[in-house]
């Protein structure tokens, strides 16, 4: 039996209530992640039936999506066979064909979550979300405000509820009309149980109640928690608990209903005639749900298929690695990278390209001359110790008044209104004919100025705030061991190894930091490959690395440089530091880059709609450039827009492989890491950080309203942290439509080349990263670097692979037939 | 010189019609039309403004022409233009040129793009003809169409429930300006015993002393026609509506009602300056309005934490100001200061989401934790004060709430008996009896004369209240609006003989509209089985035809000016006499609830999340 009497556990229910609310943090910081991470303890498919069931989001593209894709031939006979024989039993199978295929399409699910609030709005005739959310919202967003309002909230020492207090207390007027909710938030001593006794009577109810609550603004409730939790997300940093917020909440609750109804009115429990079921209770799996497993998975597999059977069919024009190649370049595993090796490697054949994630193995805090804050330059979950210093910078920041607090002074804004409005439509005039960089600008080039100096190398002795200013010497030298071996690259050095971090510029858009290098924190990754590069021309690392059996001859440079993704520019960093003989070289291949940026920008194109990509490639990389300053380009670029793949192995696996834009790449060489030491670390980055960025487009695609932030264009910035849908509305979470509108949602295949028995036995020491295989939320696919056999992951082992024969295209002029088409393009093998 | 103004209101129109035909995928045509039309209007503004100059700049008048005549009542359209209209001209025209190309691309793939368009281009020309409106019949036409373009386009977002909730929101409160209007409309049918038009004040003596010699009547007009003005431009009561506009795509918001739609009252209190330049107690009241609203969204703007909010108030604060400046009669200042904040206020709005990269930047190079600012100098109890009830907006939306909404739907709510078999039993008698005593019309006593018509407009008020509560029955709700017009009807053929010609016109519109309304409902009940109004269904998204048709209805229904009901409507006043302010009242009452009902109805059926949810369908608080 049950005890009734404890039946409610505060702490617990908030703990829970965090876990499933979105955990996306203030926008300065935006961060990809599994938008339903909470559901992460389930296999992939499980947790989409409870997702939908508990709390109604939609998880899966329409019936009828499925259905056009299976006409199209985007799925295969051969995948939608597979998948149905997969878990249909064969006296099933013909009666699930006609479901998937005939069966109904507008099938409308029923969700728990807010089963017991509905009862204000169904019994009391209250419609409590509008009365309560617009003045709660606004409440909230004034007291977390960073600097959008001129008047700031006035209290802020003592936490939200209490500040509310002595603002109330303070006050010739008041938020409530009710006496005793007046009375209420008086008393310290008021806690939640005892204003949810008053509106709920009923201790079992009070958890469902506070999840209808909350979900109810799930984009407020999550920014709190997430705040609550980490404080210095926010510059100005506040005291916020969700405790207070849901305390508060319902104080405007009871006012609502004590200004409706006097205080004669019963709670919610004298009304419920039979308890509503347990939100967490178990879900039973439905045949609608089978459905939608058969269809997503013959969906992705059809794909993977073609992907796969293009790995193995280039078997034979596998070319090995140059062995003295011209010059080496690092770029970041992100899948934007993903066509700009291939086009450096197409104009020069005897080049060797490599993929890491772009913090360069370096995790450290950055702090540019004059900031008042440090930035994190590396990947989220790390806690570096180092602090990077830049000094000398000689960059003038430029204003715009357009922003000032004086805009709401009383002669401010007189003046400012009528003298400066004027140049209004001239500025306006400008930006639609010549649109150029200025101060709205988030541009990947300010980041860090590339003619300021950093302070790099420390003795380990200087501290401020804690952190060691500077590297030492041992600290380079593994960080670049580490980098270099995970990498295989050991040996035969080129004369120039470059390490290009990415960023990238656009204007108008609250979501910037989404589009810079995830790997740096949602920062562009300059300093870290300027920082690289240094280390790795530091005659005193190397002499330390020699020691360790990497011999860097000295003819070899290090160049560091950042790509901006969205202008295909690169921009190098301390050439003067180069020899003569280095410089020259340097100049040659520089302008290699130019060739091969243009050739990715009339690549990128294709997705323009505005853009003629049959224009010279000169004038279509003008436009492509253009785009990223003009106000009213909602699309700089697509980001990571129809990514599906994690290639982890070397360069040869997929090199005569076109994989359009679609796969992250990680370098890695089985052949110098048997037991699967780097293959580790790399798959502990590859399952969170690309699967993270995979599962957010996924969610956001599929359900772009619940899940995703819905169109970009009537966003309305709050308090700088978050963006509504006009004034009084919720947070929006996940990503605006205009990001994954042309996203295919697949979850990601991992395609390793390793014997799988390593990979295996890899993947299982990290239960962290084992979760994401096993459960299935992304796919891993083992490539044999001997046989090229393929083993797909599947119940905990590996299982021999066959790819249905289909077959491939081969194609040497391929980037006119890649210019025909807006679509997605089938993987097809590159002949040289 | 007078072809400009039909060319200039033409070429809005006309392009409105090509882009209603062009396919939904054919965004470049579309858009060509867009530059191209709203291109040439900015062309044209500027070589007429420079004609009209080198012509010595006097006013201008085009000649009117009659639409219906019958008996002592016409109804003209009448053009006007001077300094007043070119200032809005060009700055309006200057202004949609820029956002039409603006917008072209950055609606682009957005599934409405072509409505958005079709929209944009009808509110364009709902603006052109408020500013060459001659009179005010004219220009409330203008004033009709910018109010259904505003609706559909703060509800241009569609699927969600804040866009539309807030759309009917500003809507219905549009209504109350119309009002306004209309009674001002047939006071001064009544001064002058005709339809006036504004250069006559300008040029013609007589009329002019009217004004003069009717004191009362000429400062009720003048505050009839402040209150639509301070609707429009959003002034103290009415502020809340102007953020809460702010729903739609960002250029449509910084563009009208960033500048456009907000200044439209300044431009109506300098239209009617004839009208009360002499009212001292007039210029008092104007002024002190402004000098409030300044005030109060000063303090609002400065506490709001979301950036088109803060913008918003802003905005109303210096129109708070520029009422200043009209009361005052600077009119020349006023329009200095009407052109510089539209076009503030419109870039504001474009660039306002890189406030983010900007002011983050900012901080991070000069950040001080708190700034202070001049509040916090004051007593701390004071200081809290002013702050809660800024964040509150001076309580102006929930005033809103608790003072028009509620008693409203208390009244109708009363009412829940009416079924609508109740209504067929006891109304359908009663209206049969009301035709009966009508034929009688002449034998009647001449109490019951002046009796007659406030009880039928009294039944037909009853019956319009209950259309805007009713919670169930789609078909109830249409049928009580269609009853009330007929009752309205009825007042006045008591009031004052009717003749045919009369009551074709007013009936031909609510009559066909009406049964296109029911056939539209009877579909859709086929083929859904939830078309109530208890909450928002959503229906536009599998049935955008239906949806289309009905609205069509609901707007012929409502007196919009694509029937004759329109004339209908203004006609019927006519037989209203000057003495005969309560039902005058109770009938411009009704057109006004008339029209909320309708749209209430049009946006619960078909706007709103979809309540089937096998597709992405968006939360309530979205």
């Amino acid at each position: 039996m049950e005890n009734h009497h404890t039946s409610f556990d505060l702490a617990h229910t908030i703990e829970h209530l965090k876990h499933y609310l979105p955990s996306q943090a203030p926008l300065k910081d935006f961060i990809h992640h599994n938008t339903l991470h909470a559901f992460q303890g389930d296999p992939f498919h499980v947790a989409m039936e409870k997702a939908t069931t508990i709390f109604g989001y939609k998880v899966y593209l329409e019936i009828n999506e499925y259905r056009e894709a299976y006409k199209q031939g985007k799925i295969s006979e051969a995948a939608f066979d597979k998948a149905l024989k997969a878990i249909i039993s064969p006296d099933q199978r013909s009666f699930f064909r006609t479901m998937l295929l005939n069966g109904p399409s507008n099938h409308s699910t029923e969700k728990r979550i807010g089963s017991v609030r509905k009862q204000w709005k169904k019994t009391y005739k209250v419609d409590m979300d509008s009365r309560v959310h617009p003045l709660l919202f606004r409440i909230i967003s004034s007291y977390l405000d960073q600097g959008v309002a001129t008047w700031h909230f006035p209290i802020h020492e003592k936490g939200f509820l209490a500040s509310i207090r002595s603002l109330e207390n303070n006050n010739y007027s008041s938020m409530f009309r009710s006496k005793r909710v007046k009375t209420l938030l008086k008393d310290e001593s008021l806690t939640l149980e005892m204003a949810l006794n008053v509106l709920l009577g009923d201790e079992q109810l009070y958890e469902h109640y506070l999840f209808d609550q909350q979900f109810a603004h799930p984009g407020w409730s999550g920014m709190v928690s997430v705040l609550e939790e980490n404080p210095k997300a926010l510059l100005n940093q506040k005291q916020i608990s969700l405790y207070d917020l849901m305390l508060l909440e319902c104080l405007f609750e009871i006012d609502v209903l004590d200004d409706v109804f006097g205080t004669k009115w019963e709670p919610i429990s004298k009304y419920l005639t039979k308890t509503p079921k347990p939100l967490f209770s178990p879900v039973t799996s439905s045949i609608d749900f089978a459905c939608y497993k058969i269809w997503q998975n013959a969906y992705e597999w059809s794909f993977y298929d073609e992907v796969l059977g293009a790995i193995q069919s280039s078997e034979n024009e596998k070319q090995s690695e140059p062995k003295s190649p011209d010059f080496q370049a690092l770029f970041c595993m992100d899948d934007r990278e993903c066509s700009i090796r291939r086009h450096i490697e197409s104009i020069d054949a005897n080049c060797e390209t490599f993929g890491t994630p772009g913090h360069f193995n370096l995790e450290f805090f950055f702090q540019p001359e004059g900031g008042k804050f440090v930035t994190k330059v590396c990947p989220v979950p790390a806690q570096p110790k180092v602090l990077i210093k830049e000094v000398e910078n000689k960059i003038k920041k430029k204003k715009d008044h357009h922003f000032s607090q004086s805009n709401n002074g009383v002669f401010g804004g007189l003046f400012l209104t009528t003298i400066t409005g004027w140049l209004a439509p001239f500025k306006l005039a400008k930006n639609i004919v010549k649109p150029s960089v200025s101060p709205l600008t988030s541009s990947s080039s300010k980041h860090m100025d590339p003619s300021a100096k950093l302070l790099i190398q420390g003795d380990g002795t200087a501290f401020e705030d804690g952190l060691q200013v500077g590297f030492t010497v041992d600290q380079m030298t593994d960080r670049l061991e580490g980098l270099l071996r995970s990498i295989g690259l050991v040996d035969h050095f080129a004369p120039l190894v470059y390490a290009v971090g990415h960023g990238s510029t656009s204007v108008n858009n609250t979501h910037y930091a989404g589009y810079d290098c995830g790997a740096c924190s949602g920062r562009p990754g300059s300093v870290n490959a300027r920082v690289i590069a240094w280390i790795g021309n530091n005659p005193e690392v190397r002499k330390r690395l020699k020691e360790r059996g990497i011999n860097i001859p000295f003819t070899t440079h290090f160049v560091g440089a950042l790509h901006d993704t969205s202008r295909d520019e690169m921009q190098f960093f301390d050439t003067e530091l180069l020899n003569e003989s280095a410089l020259k070289l340097h100049e040659q291949k520089e302008q290699l880059f130019q060739k091969a940026l243009a050739n990715n920008a009339s690549e990128r194109s294709r997705r323009f709609m505005s853009i003629d990509s049959s224009k010279p490639t000169s004038n279509v990389h003008e436009a492509v450039k253009k785009r990223t300053v003009s106000l009213f380009e909602p699309r700089p670029e697509l980001n990571h827009a129809t990514n599906a793949l994690a290639v982890v192995g070397r360069r040869s696996l997929t090199k005569s492989v076109f994989l359009d834009r679609r796969a992250f790449m990680n370098s890695y060489d089985y052949a110098i890491d048997p037991e699967g030491r780097f293959l580790e670390t790399i798959l502990n980055a590859v399952a969170p950080v690309a699967g993270g960025i995979n599962l957010e487009y996924y969610f956001s695609r599929v359900d772009n309203q619940q899940l995703g932030a819905g169109s970009k264009l009537p966003h309305n910035v709050v308090g700088l942290f978050g963006v509504t849908n006009g004034i009084d509305g919720d947070l929006r979470t996940g990503l605006p439509y205009q990001m994954v509108e042309v996203h295919d949602p697949v979850r990601l295949l991992v395609i390793v080349e390793h014997f799988p028995e390593v990979v295996l036995e890899t993947i299982k020491r990290n239960p962290g990263t084992y979760n994401w295989f096993r459960e299935n939320w992304v796919h891993l696919v083992v490539v044999h670097p001997e046989t090229a056999d393929l083993y797909r992951f599947e119940n905990e082992a590996m299982h021999a692979y066959q790819v249905p024969s289909k077959k491939v295209e081969h194609s040497s002029d391929w980037m006119d037939e890649v210019l025909s088409t807006h679509e997605n393009i089938h993987p097809f093998i590159i002949q040289q | 010189m007078e072809y400009f103004i039909l060319i200039l209101l033409g070429i809005p129109l006309l392009a409105f019609f090509v882009t209603l035909i062009i396919p939904k995928q054919e965004e470049y045509a579309i858009a060509a039309v867009v530059k191209t039309a709203t291109g040439i209007n900015f062309l044209l503004a500027i070589i007429f403004t420079i004609k009209w100059i080198l012509n010595g700049a006097v006013n201008l008048h085009f000649n009117e022409f009659t639409i219906l005549t019958s008996g002592h009542y016409s109804f003209y359209i009448n053009l006007y233009a001077d300094k007043l209209t070119f200032t809005f001209l060009l700055f309006g025209s200057l202004l949609t040129f820029l956002i039409g190309i603006f917008s072209q691309r950055y609606l682009h793939r957005e599934s409405g793009y072509k409505r958005f368009f079709n929209v944009f281009l009808f509110f364009v020309f709902g603006f052109v003809l408020i500013l060459f409106s001659g009179n005010f019949e004219t220009m409330f036409i203008g004033w009709e169409i910018l109010g259904i373009s505003s609706f559909l386009l703060i509800a241009f977002y569609r699927e969600r429930y804040l866009p539309v909730k807030n759309a009917v929101k500003v809507f219905s409160i549009y209504r109350i300006g119309d009002v306004g209007l209309i009674l001002a409309m047939w006071m001064s049918h009544h001064l002058w015993g005709q339809n006036i038009a504004f250069y006559e004040l300008d040029t013609i003596k007589g009329l002019h002393d009217t004004l003069v010699t009717h004191s009362s009547e000429a400062t009720i007009i003048a505050i009839l026609v402040f209150i639509t003005a301070s609707v429009k431009s959003a002034m103290f009561p009415f502020s809340s509506w102007l953020p809460r506009a702010m729903e739609g795509p960002t250029p449509s918001s910084a563009v009208f009602y960033g500048s456009l739609s907000v200044h439209i009252g300044a431009f109506l209190m300098l239209r009617t300056i004839h009208y009360w330049e002499d009212q001292f107690v007039v210029k008092i009241i104007i002024g002190s309005v402004g000098l409030l609203t300044f005030v109060l969204s000063n303090f609002t703007a400065r506490v709001q934490s979301s950036i088109k909010s803060q913008i918003g108030y802003a905005s109303i604060a210096q129109i708070g100001i520029i009422f200043i400046e009209i009361a005052a009669g600077l009119e020349v200042v006023a329009l200095i200061h009407i052109t510089a904040n539209a076009f503030y206020r419109t870039y504001q709005l474009l660039i306002s989401p890189s406030i983010v990269t900007y002011k983050i930047r900012e901080q991070f190079y000069h950040f001080v934790p708190f700034k202070k600012t001049i509040e916090d100098s004051w007593p701390k109890r004071i200081e809290y004060t002013l702050y809660s009830l800024s964040i509150r907006e001076w309580n102006l939306d929930s005033s809103m709430y608790r003072y028009w909404w509620v008693p409203l739907k208390k009244f109708g709510n009363l009412m829940t008996f009416l079924s609508i078999k109740r209504v067929a039993f006891f109304f359908i008698p009663v209206f049969g009896v009301g035709l009966i005593l009508l034929s009688t019309y002449a034998s009647m006593p001449p109490f019951y004369l002046h009796l007659l018509p406030i009880l039928y407009g009294g039944l037909g008020m009853l019956m319009v209240l209950k259309a805007f509560t009713e919670r169930r029955s789609v078909l109830t709700s249409w049928s009580l609006v269609i009853m009330n017009q007929a009752f309205i009807l009825l007042a006045i053929a008591f009031n004052e003989h009717l003749s045919v010609l009369e009551l074709s016109t007013f009936l031909s519109g609510v009559i066909i509209s009406g049964i296109i309304g029911v056939l539209a409902i009877r579909r859709l009940k086929k083929l859904e089985k939830s078309v109530k109004l208890n909450a928002f269904y959503g229906h536009v998204y599998e049935h955008p035809k239906i949806a289309l048709v009905f609205l069509l209805a609901c707007l012929g229904l409502a007196g919009f000016p694509i029937t004759p009901t329109f004339i209908g409507e203004d006609l019927l006043f006519s037989h209203i006499k000057e003495n005969q302010l309560l039902l005058a009242s109770m009938v411009a009452f009704s057109f006004v609830i008339d029209g909320i009902a309708l749209i209430r109805i049009y946006s619960r059926v078909f706007l709103g999340p979809h309540i089937k949810t096998y597709h992405d369908v968006a939360k309530r608080s979205s």
